[in-house]
């Protein structure tokens, strides 16, 4: 299934990923010839086979609704690009 | 003392041939003087590694060593270390210092073992080859001009170039096992939800499993002794009581039913493959095991299921690299969609950024069905292969790899070339199985590894035979010249 540059731009955005323009005609050719050896699952007959989602089918344990970490927001935050006040800073989102 | 074997340290430890200090050093000398030709490490941590060497010779002349109390080990760089740079190879966490220990990290300091720093990867673990490292490609201490193999081509040259006795890797796709073949060590993934995945940097989550990697099977038994266990922390983690896996090592194999996928064993495998591994099965014919033929009739149809289960779950996983709360973050950003998407382009790589396209792509609207939906029912189908071979066999064997380890640099135009190197591995992990890959010869001077499979949470099992064997061939004491 070949892509065209305009699928890989929308995913792209999708995906909140900057791509260079010129490598976007790489990326197209690379997700086309992806998705081309991942159609070989397309004429697998899989009616009535369930999806397998953890390998054993174990299903998420739920833990009682207690506390159990302590505040460390300092400690984290030293990992930041940009803290005040405790708060994580970004660029103005309204004006 | 770089020679000896995890198992051998440990005893020269408790014997007082040397204390972990003296090895502690002499390992760290040998990262210094050899490690500039491999690349195998990002980042080496003297000073921790002397103060927990310092620290576990006190807990011996206290009386309360452990089993691994002072030898030294490397921690591959997906691995959260409390205080230590944890990159995970890649720009995007090139300055990210962990703030907690992970699980597995956790349980090697009780145990009293020594970090010596950590390890070189394909970016995000996302590689066959550890060519993606923004850090540089690992060289294979075979021979330089080979790639080490990858995602944990790091640790496997460590561990060949007898700069660490052992080394934790991951195992995705064939992260542990592949570099362990390639670079001529053996090396464990153990079965889903054996090992916590809590503090390692998550790549595909229903897949990811961490494990050892030494150069030998019953140093892998002891490091697994180590890493193995219920963790609260992982959702995915498995309540099942753990063994002590040196414990059957040494029964016989006698009786032991071996099977040969005969999918395995088809064209793309060159002759001179074949006829090392088909010795080495003949090894274990000898040690009393009957070999019998079998089918896994899905075995191609693991790449695609593995190339849309990987990267739809990577791109949910990498998400959260947006350089705001950690991580690279951009110079300048307009605003804050400006802020996500350079931030994420400037710190990711090609091969990540083209699998968190891909994976964008399958679970974009209108496609989830055709592609996630449909690989995750195609992984039972492959699952239900090996379920039904283990009622005939106890064991399944084949190559770990199609050729030995590769030249650098003459496969990464190509990534669909690339996955076709993982045709043996993937389906294990798709199926969530433990698998093994120990030295089983060499060709021109590259090492050759024999896989070998069992059911779910039989890792004695694996263990039990890989030592059998390691006892009868002496492929696995072979060392690299360049290390000498």
């Amino acid at each position: 299934m070949a892509l065209e540059r305009s699928d890989v731009e929308k995913v792209a955005h999708l995906a909140r990923l900057k791509i260079e323009d010129n490598d976007i005609p790489e990326y197209t050719r690379n997700l086309s010839s992806i998705l081309e050896l991942v159609n070989q699952m397309q004429s697998v007959d899989i009616e009535g086979t369930d999806p397998l989602a953890h390998p054993l089918d174990a299903t998420q344990r739920l833990r009682h609704d207690e506390v159990t970490e302590s505040n460390q927001r300092e400690h984290f935050q030293q990992n930041a690009p940009a803290t005040e006040a405790g708060l994580f800073l970004v660029p103005k989102v309204i004006e | 003392m770089h020679n000896k074997t995890i198992a051998e340290l440990a005893k020269g430890l408790a014997d007082g041939d040397f204390s972990s200090v003296e090895l502690t050093r002499h390992f760290l000398g040998r990262i210094d003087a050899l490690d500039s030709q491999y690349n195998s490490f990002i980042t080496v941590t003297p000073e921790q590694a002397l103060a927990q060497a310092k620290a576990a010779d006190e807990t011996r002349a206290s009386g309360h060593a452990k089993a691994l109390t002072g030898v030294p080990m490397a921690h591959k760089d997906i691995f959260c270390t409390n205080g230590v740079l944890t990159t995970c190879a890649s720009k995007m966490l090139a300055n990210f210092v962990a703030p907690y220990d992970a699980t597995v990290v956790s349980n090697f300091n009780h145990a009293g073992m020594v970090s010596l720093g950590k390890t070189n990867m394909d970016e995000f673990a996302m590689g066959s080859s550890n060519e993606n490292s923004y850090f540089g490609a690992v060289k294979n201490p075979w021979d330089l001009k080979a790639v080490p193999g990858g995602s944990s081509g790091g640790s496997a040259a460590a561990v060949a170039a007898r700069l660490a006795p052992g080394a934790t890797g991951t195992d995705t796709g064939g992260s542990i096992r592949q570099p362990a073949a390639f670079c001529g060590i053996t090396g464990l993934k153990p079965t889903y939800g054996r090992v916590s995945r809590w503090g390692m940097v998550a790549y595909a989550s229903s897949l990811d499993q961490g494990g050892p990697m030494a150069r030998t099977a019953e140093d892998c038994a002891l490091m697994l002794n180590e890493m193995a266990g219920f963790d609260p922390k992982d959702s995915t983690s498995l309540k099942k009581s753990v063994p002590d896996y040196t414990e059957g090592l040494d029964q016989p194999l006698s009786g032991l039913r071996i099977g040969l996928p005969k999918e395995y064993f088809g064209k793309e495998l060159s002759a001179e493959m074949s006829d090392a591994i088909m010795a080495s099965v003949k090894e274990f014919e000898k040690l009393g095991a009957t070999i019998q033929e079998i089918s896994l009739p899905n075995t191609m149809l693991a790449i695609p299921s593995y190339y849309i289960i990987a990267p739809a779950e990577a791109s949910s996983n990498l998400s959260r690299f947006d350089g705001v709360r950690y991580g690279y973050r951009c110079e300048n950003p307009e605003n804050l969609e400006d802020l996500y998407k350079r931030s994420r382009g400037e710190g990711f790589g090609k091969e990540v950024q083209r699998r968190i396209l891909v994976g964008t792509y399958a679970l974009s609207e209108g496609y989830y069905d055709a592609y996630y939906r449909k690989a995750q029912r195609i992984r039972r189908l492959i699952q239900q292969d090996f379920l039904n071979a283990f009622n005939e066999v106890d064991l399944i064997m084949g190559p770990t790899t199609p050729t030995p380890a590769f030249d650098l640099g003459s496969n990464s135009d190509d990534p669909v070339q690339m996955y076709m190197e993982d045709i043996y591995t993937l389906a294990v992990n798709l199926a969530g199985l433990p698998g093994i890959s120990v030295p089983a010869g060499q060709i021109n001077g590259r090492p050759v590894g024999l896989q070998i499979l069992a059911g779910h949470f039989k890792e004695s099992q694996l263990l039990n035979a890989a030592h059998q064997f390691q006892k009868a061939t002496n492929w696995h004491q072979l060392a690299p010249s360049s290390g000498e």
